[in-house]
């Protein structure tokens, strides 16, 4: 989108990042030896937090097109068990073996792609059910939400994939060499990058806005609107995948209750980031910054020994507070 | 003589840039069927809506049997037994007729909080009842044909006592003989001394119907007289009767030589919204079209541009048929729509002019995927240039620009596309004389160059001033073609009202 224009815009652009500022420093200071900002602590936040941004880019997709995708957590899970099964039990369906036994170097990437595979064909389902048999989008990922959840409990009995090879965990666990962050920081950035250019500088992108600011002007104008949409969902799959295969190796589980609610921490990152809800508007950019102020809420909170559940009490007015914030900044439409 | 039910004295309504009505007076006797009758935009949904307590008055004065009174809200207006049934009706769909008749005043059960459903079945079927008209009251109004649905805002309306009730097109959907059902009720509520205003743009049911009609011209009072001192004629000469402009010359259309043809339909049909539609229209034309709201005309233009499907009929280019699903196709074939609602349908609010401009040709500054913003910003800089686009850059929002900026934007976006083939829907609606100018010397420049224009407008001085053809529509049919120097106002008010 263009450069936001009004003053008021501004200032909740930069009114999120303020607060987490803000936050940052309260917690830094109130935390017993500041172990908020210990190294230890911040590379175990962060990789919480990656897992998080990860969905939340392919949601901010889904929620410029003012579409909605409830499936996350749930096909997260999905792929992750499968992957995982299919990590620790080599590639095959039953007994019969799609390819031969792999080195660890190789079965780990391969076993990204199928997550991602299978994230993707999630998101193409509910992006079919919405664009052809208009479904609202709620409803259709809804649904979707609970296949792909039962599908996971069918796949694994109910059972966690585990244990898994070590070096799986070892991924999870790992930094990047040189530049000692974690490996699923270094991920999660990179998606983020892509799904930054790919938004603000591709004729897909222009796309996505054009549908959430304003469906049937967008079609009169000669744009694709389901196809878009479908692309649109099935990225937000494919995202959900590649997370399911991620968290499994941080966990070095692949379990099918991974994931639950996981739909709506990201959907808080997204609206925190200045995404709306109606369509047309939002960044990825924004959503980084909304997935590190839920993370540091719920990891600051932690460490001041909150209980869990003023935590969830917290987080809800937090939420609540920055879109009431937006919804001001906006001028009443 | 006895005091009118309805005095409406001196109306005057201002809308930014528009005067909508000036000093209107107009007056309804008890027990009379007034008709209202108007081209779009005269200002009969104005004074509706005034007297519907939707809209305020700048100034005037309002007299019910000869007492004033203030309309604040639609509340007070049925308060004071005003009730108004829109084309569009205000009925839940998912609720029974009784249930709607009584919405809002359901009769009161013992216990606090419920309905009690046997007096309100009982009371709504007396209302029905008394309306003689045979209905189910229990039956959801979404099963009820629209005649039906009609009958039930009646009921609506007498059940609160209305002494004044105003019906904007009500014979628009209705068959030939729903519609004298509806006369029959007509009579009788004017029998039990109801007054009734009529809006209807078919002259020939006002002669039916009516005992006396107003006419409205572009928001005054051209005058009122008993329907059985005038005729069809006279009353066409009078919402029409406007003097030419003197900025003639601006906004005429300049010769050019009209060679082969580039859009043709044969027999385009969309079930219930046009049938059976021809023609042809040639590069370096002006095809207007004409036509009053509801006779299909933007129908027809969707159905061209594949933003509607259509029934069956033939579209030819350039002496090929072709096959348009979407208006994706129509783009890539060279045909342009510039749509009649440019916020709803011409513009993205939210965006950028730069974003709007490039938004239907966006491939022409994609390299391999990845918009290229600074050929995109000269692009939207040259048209801006072009076409005079007040804007303080190409960055600015296009709702934050004037109506007649906006549809330049809409145009530029079109332009950019070199479409061979240009529908304007309503081009000139609620923009300034200044823009409206510059939009005629547009499309003069765009036939110049060979461009075919199809033109639907509904303001005639436009029509004549602009088109090389004119087609008349009539309820989804073209009721006649005129040639620039046969046409007149009267001659297109004729054929557009279902005359000969």
């Amino acid at each position: 989108m263009g450069k936001p224009n009004s003053v008021l815009r501004n200032v909740s652009q930069y009114g999120i990042v303020i607060f987490l500022v803000l936050l940052c420093a309260y917690f830094t200071w109130k935390t017993p030896k500041h172990v908020f900002i210990t190294p230890e602590n911040i590379a175990n936040v962060s990789r919480q937090i990656a897992i998080n941004t990860i969905l939340a880019v392919g949601l901010t997709f889904v929620i410029i097109t003012a579409g909605i995708d409830l499936s996350v957590g749930s096909v997260l899970a999905l792929a992750g068990v499968i992957s995982m099964t299919f990590l620790r039990d080599g590639f095959s369906i039953g007994s019969l073996p799609l390819i031969p036994q792999l080195p660890m170097l190789l079965a780990i990437p391969l076993s990204a792609v199928v997550a991602g595979v299978i994230g993707s064909g999630c998101g193409a389902f509910s992006g079919l059910v919405v664009t052809r048999f208009r479904v609202a989008p709620f409803v259709a990922t809804l649904a979707v939400m609970t296949i792909a959840r039962g599908l996971a409990y069918v796949y694994t009995d109910g059972r966690p994939v585990s244990p898994l090879p070590p070096e799986v965990g070892d991924l999870g666990a790992s930094d990047v060499p040189f530049l000692h962050i974690p490996s699923l920081v270094l991920i999660a950035l990179l998606i983020v990058a892509v799904g930054y250019v790919i938004l603000s500088r591709t004729n897909f992108g222009r796309h996505v806005y054009a549908i959430g600011g304003n469906e049937e002007a967008a079609r009169l104008s000669g744009v694709s609107v389901n196809r878009v949409k479908l692309q649109v969902y099935t990225l937000c799959g494919m995202l959900s995948g590649l997370s399911g295969m991620l968290l499994a190796t941080r966990l070095a589980s692949g379990d099918p209750k991974s994931g639950i609610m996981f739909e709506l921490s990201a959907i808080a990152a997204v609206v925190l980031g200045g995404t709306s809800l109606m369509g047309g508007r939002g960044t990825v950019l924004g959503t980084l910054i909304g997935a590190l102020v839920i993370g540091v809420l719920d990891n600051g909170l932690s460490l001041l020994d909150v209980s869990a559940f003023y935590q969830m009490v917290a987080k809800g007015f937090v939420i609540l507070a920055a879109v009431i914030l937006d919804q001001l900044t906006r001028g009443g439409k | 003589m006895n005091v009118p039910a309805l005095q409406m004295r001196g109306i005057t309504k201002t809308y930014p840039g528009v005067r909508a009505l000036d000093n209107v007076s107009f007056e309804v006797a008890k027990s009379e069927v007034h008709a209202l009758v108007g081209e779009n935009g005269a200002g009969k949904s104005t004074l509706m809506k005034i007297l519907a307590g939707a809209q305020s008055m700048d100034s005037g004065e309002i007299l019910l049997d000869g007492a004033p009174v203030h309309i604040t809200s639609p509340q007070k207006a049925m308060d004071l037994g005003i009730s108004i049934i829109y084309q569009e009706f205000n009925l839940v769909p998912y609720l029974n007729a009784a249930e709607n008749i009584f919405l809002g005043r359901e009769p009161r059960g013992t216990i606090p909080g419920f309905i009690n459903f046997p007096v309100m079945y009982a009371e709504a079927q007396k209302v029905i009842d008394q309306l003689g008209v045979r209905l189910n009251v229990r039956t959801p109004v979404n099963r009820l044909s629209i005649a039906q649905q009609q009958m039930v805002e009646v009921a609506k309306a007498t059940s609160r006592k209305a002494s004044i009730i105003a019906m904007d097109e009500p014979s628009a959907t209705l068959t030939e003989h729903e519609l004298e059902s509806l006369f029959e009720l007509i009579r009788s509520l004017r029998q039990k001394g109801v007054s009734i205003i009529y809006i209807s743009h078919r002259l020939e049911e006002i002669f039916q119907i009516a005992d006396r009609v107003t006419v409205l011209r572009d928001g005054h009072l051209v005058g009122t007289n008993p329907v059985a001192d005038t005729n069809r004629n006279e009353m066409i000469r009078m919402m029409v009767g406007r003097e030419l402009k003197e900025s003639a010359a601006a906004d005429q259309k300049q010769p050019v030589e009209i060679s082969a043809p580039a859009l043709t339909v044969k027999n385009l049909t969309r079930k219930g919204v046009i049938e059976d539609i021809s023609f042809t229209v040639h590069r370096g034309e002006v095809l207007g079209i004409a036509g009053l709201v509801g006779a299909g005309r933007t129908e027809l233009a969707r159905a061209i541009f594949g933003a509607d499907r259509i029934d069956s009929g033939e579209v030819w280019l350039n002496g090929h048929r072709v096959e348009i699903r979407s208006p994706r196709d129509a783009i890539r074939r060279g045909i342009g729509l510039v749509a009649e609602d440019r916020k709803a349908l011409g513009l993205i609010l939210g965006m950028v002019v730069r974003e709007n401009i490039s938004l239907a040709n966006l491939d022409a500054v994609t390299r391999v995927g990845f918009v290229n913003r600074r050929e995109e910003r000269r692009v939207a800089q040259r048209f801006i240039h072009d076409l005079a686009i007040k804007t303080p850059s190409v960055e600015q929002q296009v709702q934050n620009l004037s109506g007649g900026n906006q549809q330049k934007v809409v145009l530029a976006k079109w332009l950019f596309t070199q479409s061979k083939v240009l529908i304007f829907d309503e081009p000139t609606r609620g923009i300034d004389v200044g823009s409206k100018v510059e939009i005629y010397q547009l499309m003069n420049r765009l036939a110049a160059s060979g461009v075919a224009i199809i033109m639907i407008s509904s303001e005639l001085p436009e029509i004549l001033g602009m088109s090389d053809r004119i087609l008349v529509m009539h309820e989804g049919r073209v009721s006649g073609e005129l040639n620039r120097e046969e046409a007149t106002q009267e001659k297109i008010m004729s054929l557009a009202t279902g005359g000969e």
